[in-house]
């Protein structure tokens, strides 16, 4: 199936001399869920303001559901929703008349019932005759995220969507996100809580400096992350591993003074019993073991600080 | 073309006037009667007649643009700038609209919130002094142009400025002088010969000239110089706008 967002050779360079986005290639698949990872400054913004037409890319480019952003942006931008970083609202507007303004901005015809019904998934309902400065934070966020919806897009930007956003609030945005993406919906949202990449995501992709380092699916990156490493330390060294052990996955260091088993956690058994028992049994003492294991965390800072 | 974003920003914009009612419609009003008051009826009944105009029906017409300019370009500046000020603008550059739509809809909105303004003044200089409408579908076709016009200048304002001290600046600091040195007040015959060259220099004369004519078919230019004088500012700011969109100039970087 065509990618819903394809992007190819995208770079940004601001007036100011500043590289925001280095010859960007990502393509987003239809009705996934992307989660956009990097540290602060990496271009996660960027990128998705030159998506949806809010910064013009100095090389490269986009389409949306086939349509490039730039000569066919009207098809391009009626397909996409965005929900802003910071929490941008009129003042003095109610949120009905904010939400009812959005969709007309996209070119829908008035959908009351639409809008009523996005309301109420996101519990604004009650709040639909309050002015918007009267909310609170988590509150209009939920706003912003009904504007986004309210011209039913397929594809939904949401730039990190749980900043300062307590512990329960998160939780709910979390569900609004996977009932979103069961209606249909792509979504691609950064963060920089790897907590929330690993909750939501189906692929993940990686950005730091500009760069995508890493994109992959969530599954496999939770593979490699779920490999543990039993290490180990021997008295004497070995020159080669015994034929008695030749089943394990064993490595031996080049002193011969450490032995390195690979397990996988996911695969519910481990041979560890078996394995001490075998070195046991072959006579081949040890003086100290300890385990290692990656998480998401290791794998994200050890790419970020290769660059 | 996406008609219904352009009547969304039209009847958001329109709506905000409604909250700021006091501010949009009742204080221009007020202080125009407050110059009739004092101008019309305490002073002009003084004054001698201007080209056999009563002085206080003489400066209706200077009055009215006077309002009719200040408020279509504060109207306009704020309008495009409050967005870029609390960043809801966001939402206005991801949406499907071209910028002739955008100009339309906010350009459309000033226009006509000063257009009803302009209208409420001349019914309220109605009520304080006698005067007439010789031509009245130019008066409507002045009226119209101008609150356009300075309404796409006031949009160019509002983009360009980046605080509310500019957004002030250029209408207290040029429209209201110009305006006030532009005829309102006085016919530029009454002036001596070098300050009448000085004047013709100055873009409002044309406005209240050909403004002044279609009330009482009195003009200190030719009415079809007036005209042309409009067309060409109106012109200009089309220019500015197409350039501003066409580079992004301050909105996108």
């Amino acid at each position: 199936m065509a990618p819903i967002i394809a992007i190819s050779g995208l770079s940004k360079t601001y007036a100011s001399g500043f590289q925001a986005l280095k010859n960007i290639d990502l393509e987003i698949r239809r009705g996934e869920i992307f989660a956009l990872l990097g540290p602060n400054g990496a271009g996660k913004t960027t990128l998705i303001s030159v998506i949806c037409g809010i910064v013009n890319a100095s090389a490269g480019t986009v389409t949306a559901d086939g349509h490039d952003i730039v000569r066919d942006y009207r098809a391009a931008r009626s397909k996409i929703g965005l929900v802003p970083q910071e929490l941008t609202t009129d003042a003095f507007e109610t949120v009905w008349a904010t939400v009812s303004f959005s969709r007309g901005l996209f070119g829908k015809r008035p959908d009351p019932g639409h809008i009523e019904t996005v309301l109420k998934s996101l519990s604004l309902w009650d709040k639909k005759d309050s002015k918007l400065r009267t909310l609170s934070g988590g509150m209009k966020r939920r706003v912003l995220i009904a504007k986004a919806l309210s011209h039913e897009p397929q594809i939904l930007f949401l730039d990190e969507p749980t900043a300062g956003v307590d512990v329960e609030l998160r939780r709910d945005m979390w569900q609004i996100v996977r009932r979103l993406r069961d209606s249909g919906v792509t979504i691609i949202l950064t963060t920089h809580y790897i907590a929330e990449a690993e909750e939501m995501a189906d692929r993940i992709g990686v950005i730091n400096k500009g760069e995508i380092v890493l994109v992959e699916e969530k599954a496999v990156l939770m593979r490699k992350l779920g490999k543990k490493q039993l290490t180990l330390h021997l008295p004497r060294p070995l020159t080669a591993i015994p034929a008695a052990l030749a089943a394990y996955r064993l490595e031996l260091s080049a002193d011969g003074c450490k032995l390195t088993y690979s397990y996988d956690t996911q695969d519910g058994e481990t041979d560890i019993a078996a394995l001490l028992h075998d070195l046991t049994a072959s006579g081949i003492p040890f003086r100290d073991l300890h385990t290692d294991e990656s998480s998401l965390e290791d794998i994200f800072v050890s790419l970020v600080r290769r660059q | 073309m996406n008609l219904q974003a352009v009547r969304a920003i039209y009847r958001f914009e329109m709506a905000r006037t409604g909250r700021t009612l006091l501010q949009s419609i009742v204080s221009p009003v007020l202080s125009t009667s407050l110059y009739f008051v004092v101008f019309g009826a305490a002073i002009g009944s003084r004054i001698a007649e201007v080209d056999g105009i009563s002085y206080g029906a003489f400066i209706v017409p200077g009055l009215i643009m006077l309002s009719l300019l200040t408020q279509s370009i504060s109207n306009a500046a704020f309008g495009i700038y409050f967005p870029r000020f609390t960043g809801t603008i966001y939402e206005l550059l991801s949406a499907p609209v071209s910028y002739i739509e955008i100009v339309l809809a906010y350009v459309g909105a000033a226009a006509s919130k000063s257009i009803i303004l302009g209208l409420i003044i001349l019914a309220t200089a109605w009520l304080f002094v006698p005067m007439r409408i010789e031509h009245p579908v130019w008066m409507l076709l002045f009226l119209v142009l101008t609150a356009v016009t300075f309404s796409l200048f006031g949009f160019i304002i509002g983009i360009w400025a980046e605080g509310f001290e500019k957004l002030q600046l250029v209408p207290l600091l040029i429209v209201t002088p110009l305006t006030f040195l532009g005829g309102s007040f006085y016919s530029i015959d009454m002036l001596p010969p070098f300050w009448q060259t000085v004047t013709l220099f100055n873009p409002v004369v044309y406005l209240i000239s050909g403004f002044r004519w279609s009330f009482y078919g009195i003009a200190d230019v030719g009415v079809g110089v007036s005209l042309a004088m409009t067309l060409v500012f109106l012109a200009a700011c089309l220019a500015v706008v197409h350039w501003i969109f066409r580079t992004g100039y301050k909105l996108k970087a």
